[in-house]
């Protein structure tokens, strides 16, 4: 067991992965010298050189179509998008050609890109830095989509994001970066699939769903229900596409009550996907209505609101309350 | 507002032709080629039988037997020429008309027709034949085909790639990127721009002010203007640029110029747009009809061997048609096949469920 930081454990879990396949690259802006702007690629290009860790040129559509090119020739490419609000110059790639190929290929083709995402806000950063596009890569198909929440899973979901023979979009808590927990990195037996979630905090009155930097809110939100006496289950997604739709649903017919909680705008969200097929395999099993918590109709505001615009503890609370006023 | 078009334009424009519309061989102080009777006539034959694998899937669509058709008439020296230069290393990444380059990496044709049939969204291995999938989303391939090349330089294997893309295409984003990423990375790579002078209704001038070769040199690397209907000087400029691509001289930008002599698509109607002379100019400039012309005043072939070509071409279009109406629709649930390379649970979901909901009908 080590304890170390989730960034530092995406840095080892992506080392790992370069020493075991020489074909994993790593691509992005400023992950060379610099290590990335979170510093989460700190070191890899002194130890695996500049041509496995390609510092490229400035342009998001870029990256991902060379990638794409690259795994066309065998590689395993692994993009970082500095930041969340950065990735829509390359969304034309990343949707027409990285998620469709090879279904267009009739399987001929497999592309094991990763697309790395910091995301979420919470830093008081400007516009575009603090954004959650996961549902826009959500809704594609041929796209995996994943977020991890705490250093342990970052470290085994993103070897094997990197070991998957499909495209996979990870997103990274950017809040979470520096927050520290124990890594078991000698032994690989207790990972957690990359498709399913995880029942982080079990309960037994309501069940909260939630994914990345949500997870230590619900969790914090958890704690403070018990002490007034309600018990909820945490429920890390892990996975949003595919969703582990047994474990939602186990977990909800057995507490009859869910919130969703994400960063992203509540409308048209990933919670209003788990809504519907919660209400449509649990709906005996529902003592209230799936609620969700999540961002506003607007776009991410200012850093001197964001601690309005995002779900916390109490935001979380109000939603169970209202959960039990049914 | 009018536009002073010369700006910009320091000279103009240099062409490189080895074979005059006239048939007439022509020198050129950078680039030669020196070709058999018998190359002579194995180029001719391969214009002769893309033109007529292109006749052929235009009658399908009109037939109804396509949904639609990316006719490359007109095109088929620049297709030929380029795709004749290529060695079985190499690597090509197509648009959705490069039918003749296809032929040259010996893909079967009727492989071509799956897509404009709608039976699937592309039918061959790329790797098979080191010919991508066509890639309909305008300039997105280049970054893939530049992306390539950097692991062609990786795996410090003696190969390029080449790229083809249209006129229309240079203004994107992609296109331009991938120009900035061959040349900062030195890439092993051809950019081949077919500029038929039509982005379906927009003509050359709503793309550019300058000639689209020049645009190379603001990259940083060489850019060439060639005759896309002289095959001959299509496969030298082409041949000249892939072997400095392998040598580690970086990309060339080769803007094959040509005209794109049918409809952007069987969709289309270039009547609309532009004048009938316009194509009349450039039908003397055919690009079949030149090697023909220099076939018979060099006496490398006589009126049998056309014929016999003439023959060939019939039987391909004959045999083009009769597989096309056989291919099979697919089933159903091929719907579900191929979209990811691992188990996806809500894939597999769904198709149970549609499995389920197909049966209720046949009981």
């Amino acid at each position: 067991m080590t304890v170390m930081s989730l960034s530092k454990a995406l840095n080892e879990g992506m080392r790992k992965a370069m020493e075991d396949d020489p074909k994993v690259l790593i691509m992005g802006e400023d992950v060379g010298k610099l290590g990335g702007v979170f510093r989460v690629t700190d070191g890899l290009q002194k130890d695996f050189g500049e041509d496995r860790v390609i510092d490229t040129p400035l342009a998001e559509s870029g990256i991902i179509g060379t990638a794409i090119g690259l795994a066309l020739r065998g590689y395993r490419p692994v993009c970082e998008i500095q930041f969340d609000g950065f990735v829509f110059p390359a969304a034309d790639q990343i949707i027409t050609q990285l998620a469709k190929m090879p279904m267009r290929s009739l399987g001929a083709i497999k592309l094991p890109v990763v697309v790395r995402i910091p995301c979420g806000g919470g830093i008081g950063a400007v516009e575009h830095h603090s954004e959650s596009p996961e549902a826009y890569f959500t809704h594609t198909a041929g796209l995996r989509v994943v977020a991890c929440s705490n250093p342990a899973d970052a470290y085994s979901m993103i070897q094997q994001a990197i070991r998957s023979d499909d495209p996979v979009i990870f997103f990274e808590p950017k809040r979470r970066y520096w927050e520290k927990a124990d890594v078991d990195t000698a032994d690989t037996g207790w990972w957690t699939p990359m498709d399913k979630g995880l029942v982080v905090r079990p309960g037994t009155d309501v069940t909260l769903l939630t994914h990345g930097p949500m997870v230590k809110t619900c969790l914090e939100a958890a704690q403070a229900a018990e002490e007034e006496g309600r018990s909820l289950e945490v429920v890390d997604l892990r996975s949003l596409n595919p969703l582990d739709q047994p474990l939602v649903m186990e977990s909800v017919r057995k507490t009859g009550r869910a919130v969703v909680v994400h960063e992203a705008p509540v409308n048209q969200g990933l919670g209003a996907e788990l809504a519907a097929r919660i209400t449509e395999q649990c709906f005996y099993h529902l003592e209230s209505p799936v609620l969700r918590v999540g961002g506003f109709s607007t776009p991410y505001p200012p850093s001197k609101l964001e601690e309005h615009y995002l779900p916390d503890l109490d935001r979380v609370l109000d939603a169970v309350d209202r959960a039990f006023a049914y | 507002m009018t536009i002073d078009a010369s700006r910009g334009a320091e000279a103009p424009p240099e062409l490189v032709q080895l074979l005059t519309p006239e048939g007439e061989r022509v020198q050129h102080p950078d680039y030669d080629i020196d070709l058999t009777p018998e190359e002579v006539r194995s180029l001719y034959r391969d214009l002769v039988l893309v033109r007529r694998v292109d006749l052929e899937a235009v009658a399908l669509q009109r037939q109804g037997e396509l949904g639609i058709w990316a006719s490359l008439l007109g095109q088929e020296a620049a297709q030929i020429g380029s795709g004749r230069a290529l060695t079985d290393s190499d690597m090509a990444f197509p648009t959705y008309r490069e039918h003749g380059v296809a032929w040259c990496r010996d893909v079967d044709p009727i492989k071509l027709l799956g897509l404009f049939r709608g039976v699937n969204n592309g039918g061959w291995d790329p790797k098979e034949h080191n010919f991508h999938l066509y890639t309909i989303v305008i300039g997105s391939q280049t970054l893939h085909a530049v992306g390539y090349a950097m692991g062609i330089q990786r795996d410090d294997a003696a190969a390029a790639t080449i790229v083809y893309f249209g006129d229309g295409a240079t203004s994107q984003g992609d296109v331009n990127e991938s120009f900035i990423w061959a040349s900062v990375f030195n890439a092993p790579i051809v950019f081949f721009c077919q500029n038929n002078q039509w982005a379906i209704s927009e003509p050359l001038e709503r793309q550019t002010r300058i000639p689209l070769y020049r645009r190379a040199s603001g990259f940083g690397f060489p850019g060439v203007r060639v005759d896309g209907n002289d095959v001959f000087a299509c496969l030298a400029v082409t041949r000249q640029a892939l072997k400095n691509a392998r040598e580690g001289q970086g990309p060339t930008l080769i803007e094959a110029f040509t005209y794109r002599m049918g409809a952007h698509t069987t969709t289309d109607d270039p009547t609309r747009y532009r004048v009938a002379s316009e194509l009349e100019a450039w039908k003397l400039k055919d690009p079949i009809e030149r090697v023909k012309a220099y076939l018979f005043k060099n006496e490398l072939a006589d009126q049998t061997f056309l014929d016999g070509v003439e023959a060939e071409a019939d039987q391909l279009g004959a045999d083009l048609r009769r597989r096309c109406l056989a291919l099979p629709d697919p089933e159903p649930l091929a719907i579900f096949d191929h979209v990811y390379a691992e188990p996806h649970a809500l894939i597999d979901e769904e198709r149970a469920q549609f499995a389920a909901y197909l049966e209720g009908f046949e009981r």
